[in-house]
């Protein structure tokens, strides 16, 4: 039955779909993590279901409602450029509301409540040639991006007061990386759907950061931790029919519960030898 | 020549005037403190030689050249600002930011640069833990990658925004040498704001003290004065010398806490 499965056509380009959607999520969810913008991955994914749900009200492709709610809202928050409790707040506010205006448009088309589960959940084994090909075109436009962006969105992700005396506009890379972000989330929704966008976004990048210092290991861990989860979700999800998002999320928390027990062990044992953490650091 | 040369230089946010006619120059290897309380215009002065933030009136010109423009580098030590523990970044990191950090790319590092940085970690004695995540050091360690963050660029001129806050006494003194260290070898000027004379008094070739629309600049000894001081605050206030220390008494310092630079 396995083996037969991965003969399938569906099932390949599960698989690329998977491998493309890690990539950009896991490079691009090292830079979310650093710029601690991981609430706005939750609203972004959760008006781009919105924007789907709008298109759907108004008879086009879905896709194309996701882009634009997720485009939209990144803009604007990328405009407003706010910082820490500021931008929480606002980005609740919105989330809120854009919800509910999801749900509306749900509530008078209920002939599309199994597309909405869909979106929701995600639906990776029925992804189609067509959105394959979608898939890989936002996703090289999201690497392109971020590949030109790198030293200034380092930058300013980590050190933002040194990066402005430098020069680097902050605000512009601040509405790009929203953009970005908002094609990375359109573009996981269809892989793992709205609410499990962060599986893919937050959790690797953030399993990373605890175990290397280095930021461009950071990033390849990052990719590594994302691919083995989504492409063993989909293979796991073969062997027990239960829902492949609900693999992609336990192996992505998996490695998340790893990493924190790798990095809190290293301290123990750094503590045990009655050093300050830091020195072990250095020697490694 | 001087590095850098402020003429007529004044600053209004709204009605309110941080400062005006304001002139001063900075000959090369010298290190200017510039003093005062809060929301004189300390911080705004060091974002206008940053190129950040416009003058309202007057000309500010650094190796030749308008702040805006970008010609030089310039060498940027801030507050102490506790980096994220899990930040994905080691001191290294932050050090090579300072040389290529502005660049588009993902950039090549190339062997002569990874020297530079490895020399500036070393002058600033940060090679042990240059390796080491930077969110997991102390806030003295993070401070000194700082300073060679602002020394890899081989910079024109440092600026150092009340780089010693929040750290003990003996680090205090290893930034102070720092800074001092490299103005005397490459004969690069300091311009330090601080609200405490006393870390970088042994050091400090002039004095700017900025009251509030008042302001005045010289040696220590020419505006650390009780008579300079009464005069720019119009109030009586009296400069004391204790073993070696400035001890300032009577401004009316609290009136202007959290003014315009807390608004930044």
């Amino acid at each position: 039955m396995f083996t037969q499965l991965l003969a399938e056509h569906f099932v390949h380009t599960a698989l690329w779909a998977g491998a493309v959607a890690a990539v950009v999520t896991g490079t691009i969810g090292v830079f979310v993590v650093a710029r601690g913008m991981s609430f706005a991955v939750h609203a972004l994914s959760e008006l781009g279901f919105t924007g789907a749900a709008g298109a759907l009200v108004i008879g086009i492709d879905p896709v194309l409602g996701i882009l634009g709610g997720s485009l939209l809202v990144g803009l604007v928050l990328g405009l407003l450029s706010l910082r820490g409790r500021e931008r929480d707040s606002a980005i609740g506010a919105v989330l809120a509301f854009g919800l509910g205006l999801g749900y509306l448009f749900f509530s008078l088309y209920q002939a599309y409540a199994n597309q909405a589960l869909n979106l929701l959940f995600g639906n990776i084994l029925g992804v189609s040639g067509t959105e394959l090909r979608n898939l890989a075109i936002v996703g090289a436009v999201v690497l392109v991006g971020l590949a030109l962006l790198y030293r200034p969105l380092l930058f300013s992700s980590v050190d933002p007061e040194i990066a402005a005396a430098r020069g680097v506009p902050l605000r512009a890379l601040s509405v790009a990386i929203f953009l970005l972000l908002a094609l990375t989330t359109a573009e996981a929704i269809q892989v793992v759907g709205v609410l499990l966008v962060l599986a893919l976004v937050i959790t690797p990048a953030a399993a990373a950061q605890r175990l290397t210092g280095r930021p461009t290991l950071a990033l390849l861990l990052s990719v590594g931790i994302a691919l083995v989860s989504t492409e063993g979700g989909i293979l796991l999800s073969l062997a027990k029919p239960w829902p492949t998002s609900f693999f992609i999320t336990s192996l992505s928390f998996a490695a998340y519960v790893a990493a924190r027990i790798v990095d809190w062990n290293r301290g123990r044992q750094s503590r045990l030898i009655s050093r300050p953490p830091r020195r072990t650091w250095a020697v490694r | 020549m001087s590095v850098v040369t402020v003429e007529d230089l004044a600053l209004h946010f709204g009605d309110r005037t941080l400062f005006a006619g304001l002139r001063f120059e900075l000959e090369p290897g010298e290190l200017l403190a510039v003093l005062g309380p809060n929301g004189t215009g300390k911080t705004s002065l060091l974002r206008i030689l940053l190129g950040l933030l416009a003058p309202s009136a007057g000309r500010v010109e650094v190796a030749g050249c308008p702040p805006r423009e970008r010609c030089h580098r310039i060498g940027y030590v801030p507050q102490q600002r506790v980096f994220d523990r899990d930040v994905a970044l080691r001191g290294r990191d932050l050090v090579r930011l300072g040389l290529d950090g502005h660049r588009w790319g993902f950039g090549r590092f190339r062997p002569e640069d990874r020297a530079r940085v490895d020399d500036s970690l070393a002058e600033v004695g940060a090679t042990a833990y240059a390796d080491a995540p930077i969110g997991r050091l102390s806030g003295g360690e993070q401070q000194r990658l700082r300073v060679a963050q602002a020394l890899v660029a081989d910079p024109v001129l440092i600026l150092a925004d009340e780089p010693l806050l929040s750290l003990d006494l003996a680090h205090q003194r290893g930034v102070v040498d720092l800074l001092d260290a490299r103005r005397q070898s490459a004969g690069t000027p300091v311009l330090f704001v601080t609200h405490d004379v006393n870390p970088v008094l042994h050091t400090v070739d002039r004095v700017l003290y900025l009251a509030p629309g008042r302001w005045a600049v010289g040696t220590p000894d020419e505006v650390l004065t009780s008579a300079t001081l009464t005069r720019l605050y119009g109030t009586d206030v009296d400069v004391l010398r204790v073993r070696g220390r400035v001890v300032v008494v009577g401004t009316p310092d609290d009136q202007h806490v959290h003014h315009v630079e807390n608004g930044h």
